[in-house]
């Protein structure tokens, strides 16, 4: 109970001192930011290799299921170090959290598991370190192109790819064959199979989509749209960009004529839906094999893999999900950190990841005919990882998250999630959410054109 | 005498009763349903197993059995906090409603203010001081929070007014008895219905704290059931989901179980307390 009396005798002093801390608080709080301490911490990667023989202790917060085994095999590879594992949350619980300790300048972990979404709101302001200065840039051939893009902000390295999620059509086959639809390869075919079986069976729908941000920029993506810039403290917003509208032009049909399940995605009615039919496709990462082996029994036997539906019929899909682990500013050992981080995505950490199912992001692994060749059981024999690795080098080009993505996705739904609700254009609520990210980054000091 | 019915009004209560024991009820029938049945059958109705007790078990057990850790912190942040904080709403109200001094108006006015601003608007503010005190991932940075009730101390100074009559202070202060001894031997009694009112609120707040132990604790270990029940629940979304609603609903129905029993222990002083004065 050591830990108890230490708080008895912090909270003496706290006693003592509350009113006055209450003003230092006050006043302080603005100025106890990473940006000061960007020149302290340079390194190189002989540094890198240099703090993994001296060892240390850091500490990591993640929430992948295979953290902990990692960890465990981190440790028993090199005993010097030792490495405290944390599941502080997942995703946005984490991330408030991040963004707590970042603001006190104290109490956060040394590595951190970041999406690939949120990773420029945290990198842009300075909180991560730049991978750059331990040579880590070496490393770009290992990683797929689109991974590589998603772990920079600006010219900025700020972690190592861990996973990818290129976009992929999973299909219920027993529910296409039943009504007669045949796989579509473009998204004029999806909307009329979207008609033709809700049609034949008004309870189920092709897919489900009740207004999901991350959902929606990967869509935007495919379609060829960029609908943010940004180089840090200029941000520009163009949510009705060509690539915007084209999407927009195919999801109305599908929102506006009732084709779509509102269903919200990872509830037990969602996975209970998938099972039984009710939701008899979904365009997602291909990650999902792995959740749906695990969480999604009844469908087994029932689904496949099929490449994304294109506008004009050519391959292109984007990225849905992922996530990097970064090095916080805050550490007190960088270097280790940043050695613990290369374990993790380009060594020997990567194994542990793919055995709990995971879907790699380095060229390697997604070139490995074991891997590419693996018929799944799951999905009735098909070698599903020769589609999602295809998908893996048809991502398209140029795509960004804006440095306020946490809080962009936070208020989609009182923003595009009002066209869903009402099933009306998508266009007005794409419009009514750049206006409030315009006004909402200019008011955090940004320069945003929308 | 005859009581009229309306039928009107009983159809209106009936609906009312439903829609309180339906959300109840599924959530006892799905407590008996092992995960894969959850997704398969129907919600008000039994699985194909009965998987109660292998539930019970399996969330006791999950991850070396940290929810009975989580329901260790609960149960620690309530009396602590709760029990803290029902002792000093008492002893202010008491004090705020019983003597006249210089800047009663002004802590009435604070106090008018504090209640209308919400726990959760002060948590950011509350971490960055406890973050300079290192108090932070501590049991220090739940309890201490907790320990201010404005809402409760304000009900106390309310209560104090009324239930307990100046003649009754004048005499116990003409037999000679001290303000200390009186307010222990004489007024605490008088006030029995209205800290037992005030400590049901503060458990109950405590106990459904959420976001403050979210913010303010990274290590699992010492996180309340909310905060805990929530990540486990927040697994089966994302990349590598591994969804345990099974033990997310089981843990849910035991953790309703100790806020009951407190209602049901405490519940006959809370009634004495709301007829109290109404007859003279």
């Amino acid at each position: 109970m050591k830990s108890h009396r230490w708080g008895v005798r912090r909270l003496v002093v706290a006693g003592a001192a509350l009113t006055a801390l209450a003003v230092v608080a006050a006043c302080g709080g603005g100025s106890k930011t990473d940006s000061a301490s960007s020149s302290s911490s340079t390194g190189s990667a002989d540094a890198v290799d240099a703090a993994l023989k001296a060892g240390g202790e850091i500490t990591y917060w993640s929430w992948t299921p295979s953290a902990q085994a990692q960890v465990t095999a981190f440790m028993k590879q090199y005993p010097n170090v030792k490495v405290n594992y944390v599941n502080a949350g997942t995703g946005n619980d984490q991330y408030t959290k991040l963004q707590n300790v970042i603001k006190a300048g104290s109490g956060g972990p040394d590595v951190a598991q970041i999406e690939y979404q949120a990773l420029p709101q945290f990198a842009l302001p300075g909180s991560l370190v730049d991978l750059n200065q331990y040579g880590f840039s070496q490393y770009e051939s290992a990683y797929t192109a689109s991974t590589w893009a998603s772990v920079h902000a600006g010219n900025g390295l700020y972690g190592l790819p861990q996973d990818s999620g290129p976009m992929a059509l999973f299909y219920n086959k027993e529910v296409f064959t039943k009504y007669g639809i045949a796989v579509p390869k473009t998204w004029d075919e999806y909307v009329a199979a979207a008609k033709k079986l809700h049609a034949a069976n008004p309870k189920a729908y092709i897919t489900n989509d009740s207004g999901d941000a991350g959902f929606t920029t990967s869509m935007i993506w495919q379609a060829g749209g960029q609908p943010f810039k940004t180089d840090g403290k200029n941000v520009t917003i163009n949510l009705q960009d060509d690539g915007s509208k084209k999407w927009t032009a195919t999801w109305n049909q599908l929102v506006q004529g009732g084709l779509v399940s509102n269903i919200p995605g990872w509830t037990d009615e969602w996975f209970k839906a998938l099972g039984d039919g009710t939701i008899a496709s979904l365009p997602t990462g291909a990650w999902m094999p792995g959740v749906m082996e695990s969480s999604v029994k009844a469908g087994a036997g029932k689904w496949a893999v099929a490449p994304m539906p294109t506008y004009d019929g050519q391959p292109a899909t984007a990225e849905n999900g992922g996530s990097t682990e970064s090095v916080l500013k805050q550490s007190k050992n960088p270097a280790l950190a940043a050695a613990f981080v290369r374990w993790l995505n380009h060594d020997e950490g990567v194994k542990p990841f793919l055995a709990s199912g995971g879907f790699p992001a380095t060229t390697a692994d997604l070139k490995d005919p074991a891997f590419v060749d693996k018929a799944s059981a799951y999905f009735g024999g098909q070698k599903i990882n020769q589609v999602l690795t295809g998908a893996a080098g048809t991502v398209v080009k140029g795509w960004s998250y804006l440095p306020f993505e946490l809080y962009a996705n936070s208020i989609y739904g009182d923003t595009v999630g009002k066209s869903y609700q009402t099933k009306s254009d998508l266009n007005t609520g794409l419009k009514s959410w750049q206006d409030a990210l315009v006004t909402y980054g200019n008011q955090q000091g940004f320069q945003v054109n929308g | 005498m005859r009581v009229k019915r309306s039928k009107v009004l009983t159809g209106v209560m009936v609906l009312y009763l439903l829609y309180t024991i339906v959300p109840l009820a599924w959530l006892l029938l799905s407590a008996t349903k092992t995960q894969d049945d959850l997704l398969s059958t129907p919600g008000l109705w039994f699985g194909k197993s009965f998987a109660f007790f292998s539930n019970i078990t399996d969330t006791l057990t999950y991850n070396d059995g940290i929810f009975l850790r989580w329901l260790g912190n609960t149960v620690l942040y309530v009396v602590v906090g709760a029990g803290g904080a029902t002792l000093l709403a008492t002893a202010a109200g008491y004090g705020l409603a019983k003597y006249k001094f210089a800047g009663r108006r002004a802590v009435f006015a604070v106090l008018l203010g504090a209640v209308a601003v919400p726990g959760t608007a002060l948590a950011v503010p509350t971490f960055l001081m406890f973050s300079n005190l290192g108090l932070t991932n501590t049991v220090w940075a739940i309890i201490i929070p907790s320990l201010v009730s404005p809402f409760g101390l304000y009900l106390m100074w309310v209560y104090s007014t009324d239930a307990v009559p100046p003649e009754l202070l004048e005499a116990a202060r003409i037999d000679g008895a001290g303000e200390v001894r009186t307010f222990f031997t004489v007024s605490l009694r008088l006030l029995a219905p209205g800290i037992v009112t005030t400590l049901l609120f503060a458990m109950v707040s405590t106990w459904n704290n959420y976001f403050l132990p979210l913010i303010m604790l990274s290590k699992p270990n010492l996180y309340p059931l909310t905060v805990g029940l929530t990540q486990w629940s927040n697994q089966a979304t994302g990349v590598g989901a591994r969804p345990i609603y099974n033990l997310v609903i089981t843990g849910s129905l035991l953790t309703i179980v100790p806020l009951v029993i407190a209602f049901l222990l405490l519940q006959r002083f809370w009634q004495s307390g709301l007829s109290a004065g109404s007859v003279k």
